[in-house]
C-alpha cells in the first residue's frame, strides 16, 4: 500500500526548518519556485541559511523576499543577474556566494541524491571555480572534481502530486525539481493539484514519491513571468 | 559594419541541416528566427526544452514555459521537456553539436570571458561553463569593441574566464574570425569593412590573407 505523505498545509510542510540550516529550492528564475513554502519561510522569519537554488529570484518575488529580510547568509546558485539586492549583498561582502556551473549544479544535486560523492566534469576547467580541486584528464581532456550536494531540506513545486508522494511537472517549470528532490534529507512537494494514489498514470509520473517526505496543495499560485515577450505580426515575418 | 540583426543573419549561416543547436541570450537568440528555409534545426534551451518555438501570442503566454533567457516561449511539434540534470547530460554528453553565445571578451588562443566583471558585476556563469567545455563547435556573436572602443578580440583575456581554448570562430559587427594556432585567422569581412579597419580593432594577433571576402548576407 502506498505510504501517505500529506501534510495539512505549508505550515507543517515546513515545521522543522531552522536557523542556519541548509535549504534547496527548486526552479529556473521564478518558473516552477515553491512560491508558498518560500513565503512561510518569510513568515517563519528562519535565518542564517544557506539556500542552494540555480537563481536567487528578483528583488520583491521568489528568494529575493528572503534576501531582503536578510535570511539568507550563504548562497549556492550559477546565475543571479536578476536581482540588484542580491548583487549588491555580494559585492558589500554581506552574504557569502558560491557561484557554480548550471549543469554543475544538477549534477551536484543529482549525485547528492544518488550516493555518488563526487564527480569529474569538464564545466570550468581552467576558470576560477576550478581552484583546490583535483583535476585529471580523461581521453586527453582535463576535468576537475565537483562534490555532491545535499540539503537539510528540499523544497520543489510541480503540477500534480498524489499522496504517495509522486509529482509530475508543467514545461520547462520542471527544471531543478526533480535532482533537488532526490537531494533533500527531507523533501517537501507543494503541488497545484493534489489527488489521492492511484490517480496519476504510473507511466507519467517524473518523480517517484521516495524521494518525497511532504507533499501538500499550495494555493494561490501567482506564477510570476520575468520575460513576457510575445510574437507580434512583424517579428513573425 | 552589421548590426546585431546582421551579425545573426551571418551566424546563421553557421547552422547545419539536421543539428541540434543551443542559443545564448542576446544576439544568439535572433538566430532562431533566421533558420534558413528547408532546413531542420531543433533548438535547446537548458533550463529544459528541445523544439523550442518563435515567442508566443498574448493569450498562448505560459508563465511554466521559458527560455534560457527566461522569455515565454512556445514548443514546437515533437518538443519535449526534461530535467535540468538531463539537459546537461545532453549538453555535456556533446549530443548538441552547436552553441551560440556572447561574450565580454575572447583571446587569440580561443579563451573566453562572460560572466563577471570583478568588484563591478556579477551575474553568474549560468550555463556558460557547461556548454562552451564541451560542445564540439562554439560561435562567439558579438560586438568587436566594447561600449569605450576597446577590442574585446585580445592577445589573452583580462577578466575572469569562462572556458579555455574552446572558441572556434567569432562572429562580430566587423568580421568573421577563426581562431587556430594561436591567432585570429580573418574569414570575411562585413559589407563596407576594410581589413585596416578590423587590423584597428583587433587587439589580438590577426592573420589576414591578401585578399578576404566580404559576407554575404
Amino acid at each position: 500500500m502506498a505510504l501517505d505523505k500529506t501534510v495539512s498545509g505549508v505550515e507543517a510542510a515546513c515545521q522543522g526548518i531552522e536557523d542556519g540550516m541548509t535549504v534547496m529550492l527548486g526552479g529556473f528564475g521564478l518558473c516552477g519556485i515553491p512560491e508558498c513554502s518560500i513565503g512561510e519561510l518569510a513568515r517563519l522569519g528562519v535565518k542564517d541559511l544557506t539556500c542552494i537554488s540555480n537563481n536567487a529570484g528578483v528583488d520583491d518575488f521568489g528568494l529575493g523576499l528572503l534576501l531582503k529580510a536578510r535570511q539568507i547568509r550563504k548562497m549556492i546558485a550559477s546565475y543571479v543577474g536578476e536581482n540588484d539586492e542580491f548583487e549588491r549583498q555580494m559585492l558589500s561582502g554581506e552574504l557569502d556566494v558560491d557561484l557554480i556551473p548550471q549543469g554543475s549544479l544538477a549534477e551536484r544535486c543529482r549525485a547528492g541524491g544518488a550516493g555518488i560523492p563526487a564527480f569529474f566534469t569538464p564545466a570550468g576547467f581552467g576558470t576560477e571555480i576550478a581552484e583546490g580541486k583535483e583535476v585529471r584528464q580523461f581521453d586527453g581532456k582535463p576535468h576537475i572534481l565537483e562534490s555532491a550536494l545535499t540539503a537539510d531540506f528540499a523544497i520543489v513545486k510541480a503540477w500534480k502530486g498524489d499522496t504517495a508522494g509522486n509529482l509530475i511537472f508543467k514545461a520547462t517549470a520542471r527544471n531543478f525539481n526533480p535532482a533537488m528532490a532526490m537531494a533533500g534529507g527531507i523533501t517537501i512537494a507543494e503541488v497545484e493539484e493534489l489527488v489521492p494514489a492511484g490517480a496519476l498514470d504510473p507511466n507519467q509520473i517524473h518523480t517517484p514519491g521516495i524521494f518525497v517526505q511532504r507533499i501538500f496543495q499550495g494555493a494561490h499560485y501567482e506564477r510570476r513571468i520575468e520575460q513576457r515577450t510575445i510574437s507580434t505580426a512583424s517579428s513573425n515575418k | 559594419m552589421l548590426d546585431k540583426n546582421g551579425i545573426a543573419q551571418r551566424i546563421a549561416q553557421e547552422l547545419q541541416d539536421g543539428t541540434y543547436v543551443n542559443l545564448g541570450i542576446g544576439i544568439p537568440t535572433l538566430v532562431a528566427n533566421l533558420v534558413p528555409e528547408g532546413m531542420q534545426v531543433e533548438f535547446q534551451s537548458e533550463n529544459g526544452i528541445l523544439g523550442m518555438g518563435p515567442f508566443p501570442s498574448d493569450d498562448e503566454v505560459d508563465a511554466d514555459l521559458i527560455n534560457a533567457g527566461k522569455q515565454t516561449i512556445t514548443a514546437l511539434a515533437g518538443a519535449v521537456y526534461f530535467d535540468s540534470a538531463t539537459s546537461f547530460a545532453m549538453i555535456r554528453g556533446r549530443h548538441v553539436q552547436l552553441t551560440v553565445l556572447g561574450a565580454m571578451e575572447v583571446s587569440q588562443s580561443g579563451d573566453i570571458a562572460n560572466w563577471k566583471i570583478p568588484g563591478r558585476l556579477v551575474k553568474g556563469m549560468g550555463g556558460a561553463m557547461d556548454l562552451v567545455a564541451s560542445a564540439d563547435n562554439i560561435v562567439v556573436a558579438m560586438m568587436h569593441t566594447n561600449k569605450r572602443g576597446e577590442s574585446k578580440l585580445l592577445p589573452s583575456c583580462s577578466l575572469p574566464l569562462t572556458g579555455v581554448g574552446c572558441v572556434r570562430r567569432v562572429v562580430t559587427n566587423l568580421a568573421v574570425l577563426d581562431i587556430c594556432d594561436g591567432a585570429f585567422h580573418l574569414v570575411e569581412r562585413a559589407p563596407g569593412v576594410s581589413v585596416d579597419d578590423i587590423k584597428a580593432a583587433t587587439a589580438g594577433v590577426l592573420i589576414a590573407p591578401s585578399s578576404v571576402p566580404e559576407m554575404q548576407l
